[in-house]
């Protein structure tokens, strides 16, 4: 998931660069060779320009921009406009293969041992059947999180979307203590960021890079979703059990099939966690019937450390 | 002091000018320093690491910075309650230990605000708290009120200062240049007259007025920090009374034991007397009894419905991992000392400062009880966690800064004492004289 998310970045990057220099290009063609020493490679590339003619421009001239910012702090705050996004997980399609995870770990340079989206063993009482629940950030609509945030650093946006700016984030923990769904996580000592992403500007839409003393947690991918993708769990998931999408054109798609949120939740029966506290989670479950796989065929991919837990509020 | 000898005018403000250090006194501040720095170095490497070097992990979010804090700021409310409500309520014989107890209630509040910007991820920016402060978080009515109480305080300790001020530049000879320089820089204005002194009374009880409510809020606020979220042992609409009772105790306990060093090492057994203590010990009972009453209300409630999610964290605490700890603090913190000061010998000084200190210690680990336990039982189940993630125990960097702050408490004590009469002289002898007066 990496890679394909820094491959396209880069195309992203390489698409800006092209159109500004077909910019400089057309209106003021003389400075633009002239001002800058470069040892022509005699190889051409066909640009596109704002008028709307092909011009041809030696490749040497293809310069990196340094990373800019594409989204300002101030958008990124405000959220997609028009959209609420959502999330269904299907607890009938979930056997604990854990690929969810490592994708979304790995994709957010989250430190071993720690994760955004958990796969919990659950089982309700002595004589209920158990199950596995993955659960990430519930994006509540009455976050509590949001509430104690004395800096503003967690935020509510528009789309729904609870998001994390770990650059005004002083790392007080409030947040962690009121969040009952244990979903956020704190960056205790920092990490190895390789050099392409530590040089990018901080975004909370990509939570990269990570920042060394201040908390994390699982961000509905709203980058991925400016670029049309579906967020990392979502497609790393082989069984399509995270189903994801905008509730107010009521699609949601989990990559291989695509349903109408309200239909969905009215036929499976969908329900949300704690829904006592009042938090109004933005996830909804699918409970787990008429199952694709027996519970314990994911108990392979439970870790020594995590026995059965028989506890759910 | 109703019993005690007549003392002239000079005899007491010869006994309570401060004292240079001893030999015992510089052994003390060096073991106190000592302890400072090797907490600074903790936190040099707290900074350089990250908070990763604490033992708090993802669950336990919240460890002994935060007891701490809380007993800081539990410990600051004694200021209050002898200072400004006995001075209301016309309580006469609390004067010799009015400063003690607000040099507590100061120093204290220092340390609790150092310890929360330690506990801090990203303690640079702090300034954030200013520039981006949100009104509808705990944290800001904390940074508020606690901002507020420090203040209050401060000019509690400076304003009945003032005419030992003049006292002291009056015996300069006693003290080296540099302190008279202070003394003069602090006090050279007040001249005593019956203006000024009008004045003064008068802001002394307008701050005392002030300073009960912003003390309630004080620790109603900080109890507020964990009532304001779900979780069990928190989830409480107890919590700001608990707290603050609680807070009386624990002040109380800590003026009991400096009460005792100063009777003893500073030889103040004239000005603080055995009746001091028996009062003092009056009062602590009926704290202890308060605080025992919402101890009660907190654990025995939940435990009667033993709600699914109260369970595991009060079986824990009753007897599970944390039961030492937990009927350690209920016996030592609360019912031994009860038991003790119930009787007449046991509110003679030794015991009492035997029981003081044991309050005070309850108390530290009462914060501790009241923090870590219900972090580590979380509403969903820990999963997909290393090993080390499923419980708490303080690493040596946590245990250095805390042994740091409380160390650095006591220093701010000591120097205080060391610069300025811990026992009022002015106060001290228009006591006597009106008392005498009365006689007559
Ligand atoms: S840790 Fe950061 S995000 Fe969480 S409440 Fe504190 S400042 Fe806000």
């Amino acid at each position: 998931m990496k890679e394909n998310n820094k491959t396209s970045r880069r195309d992203f990057l390489v698409s800006g660069l092209l159109a500004g220099a077909a910019i400089t290009g057309c209106s003021k063609p003389n400075d633009f060779v002239q001002n800058q020493e470069v040892a022509l490679t005699g190889e051409k590339v066909k640009l596109l320009s704002v008028e709307g003619e092909v011009i041809e421009i030696d490749k040497a001239y293809l310069k990196p921009v340094p990373n800019l910012p594409t989204i300002t702090n101030e958008d990124e705050r405000r959220g997609i406009p028009g959209k609420k996004f959502v999330m269904v997980i299907d607890l009938s399609r979930c056997k604990n293969l854990k690929k969810c995870q490592i994708a979304c770990d790995k994709a957010h340079l989250i430190n071993p041992g720690q994760n955004w989206l958990k796969i919990y063993p659950m089982q309700d009482s002595e004589h209920t059947a158990p199950y596995w629940q993955p659960t990430n950030c519930m994006h509540c609509d009455e976050p509590p999180c949001v509430k104690v945030c004395p800096v503003d650093a967690t935020f509510k946006r528009q789309d729904g979307i609870v998001l994390i700016d770990n650059e005004r984030c002083i790392g007080c923990r409030f947040c962690m203590a009121a969040c009952p769904y244990s979903s956020r996580i704190f960056n205790w000592s920092g990490q190895d960021v390789p050099a392409d992403i530590a040089a990018l500007p901080y975004s909370c839409e990509t939570s990269l890079p990570p920042k060394m003393g201040t908390v994390s947690k699982c961000d509905f991918c709203p980058d991925m979703n400016r670029k049309g993708e579906l967020p990392h769990c979502v497609q790393a998931c082989p069984n399509g059990v995270f189903i994801y999408g905008d509730m107010n054109t009521d699609i949601v798609s989990n990559g291989s099939e695509t349903f109408r949120f309200s239909e969905l939740i009215k036929e499976k029966a969908g329900y949300r966690l704690m829904e006592d506290l009042g938090t109004k989670p933005s996830v909804y479950y699918l409970p787990p019937v008429n199952r694709n796989f027996p519970f314990e065929n994911g108990l392979e991919n439970q870790s020594a450390d995590d026995k059965l837990n028989t506890h759910k509020l | 002091m109703e019993n005690s000898i007549r003392l002239s005018e000079e005899q007491i403000t010869q006994d309570l000018l401060p004292q240079k250090f001893g030999k015992l006194g510089m052994i003390w501040v060096s073991i106190l320093i000592t302890i400072c720095l090797v907490g600074v170095y903790a936190y040099y490497r707290q900074i350089r690491y990250g908070l990763g070097v604490t033992a708090m992990r993802d669950y336990v979010s919240w460890g002994i910075y935060i007891s701490n804090f809380v007993f800081f700021v539990a410990i600051s409310l004694v200021g209050s309650l002898i200072t400004a409500i006995f001075r209301l309520s016309n309580v006469k014989w609390s004067t010799p230990l009015t400063r003690i107890a607000e040099i507590i209630a100061v120093s204290a509040i220092v340390f609790a605000s150092i310890i929360i910007i330690v506990d801090m991820g990203r303690p640079e920016r702090f300034t954030n708290l200013f520039l981006y402060g949100r009104l509808q978080s705990p944290i800001m009515w904390d940074v508020i009120v606690i901002g507020t109480y420090f203040f209050i305080s401060i000019l509690l300790l400076y304003f009945p200062l003032l005419p030992d001020l003049q006292i002291l530049i009056k015996n300069k000879d006693k003290s080296g240049p540099k302190l008279n320089w202070l003394y003069r820089f602090q006090g050279s204005f007040w001249k005593g007259t019956p203006e000024q002194l009008k004045i003064c009374n008068k802001a002394i009880n307008t701050l005392s007025i002030l300073i009960i409510p912003v003390a309630f809020t004080i620790h109603t606020v900080t109890s507020w920090l964990f009532a304001t979220t779900y979780r069990p042992g928190w989830d409480s609409t107890n919590f700001g009374a608990y707290f603050i009772s609680g807070a009386f105790l624990v002040g109380s306990g800590g003026v009991v034991v400096a009460m005792y060093v100063f009777h003893k090492f500073y030889h103040l057994e004239k000005y603080i007397t055995d009746l001091h203590f028996d009062r003092m010990g009056r009062i602590v009972v009926l704290l202890s009894f308060l605080y025992l009453y919402f101890n009660v209300n907190e654990y025995l409630v939940p435990a009667f419905k033993m709600k699914k999610s109260e369970e595991d964290h009060l079986a824990e605490l009753f007897s599970g991992d944390f039961s030492h700890m937990f009927w350690f603090a209920i016996f030592v913190g609360m019912i031994i000392p009860i038991i003790i000061l119930l009787f007449k010998k046991g509110r003679k000084p030794l015991p009492m400062f035997i029981v003081g200190c044991m309050i005070v210690v309850g108390a530290w680990f009462k914060r501790y009880l009241i923090v870590t336990p219900t972090l580590l039982h979380p509403f969903l189940p820990m999963q997909d966690i290393p090993a080390n993630f499923r419980h708490y125990f303080p690493s040596w960097e946590e245990w250095a800064i805390t042994s740091g702050s409380l160390a650095g408490a006591l220093l701010v004590i000591t120097f205080f004492v060391r610069i300025y009469p811990i026992v009022p002289i002015y106060e001290t002898i228009t006591e006597q004289l009106e008392s005498e007066s009365h006689e007559n």
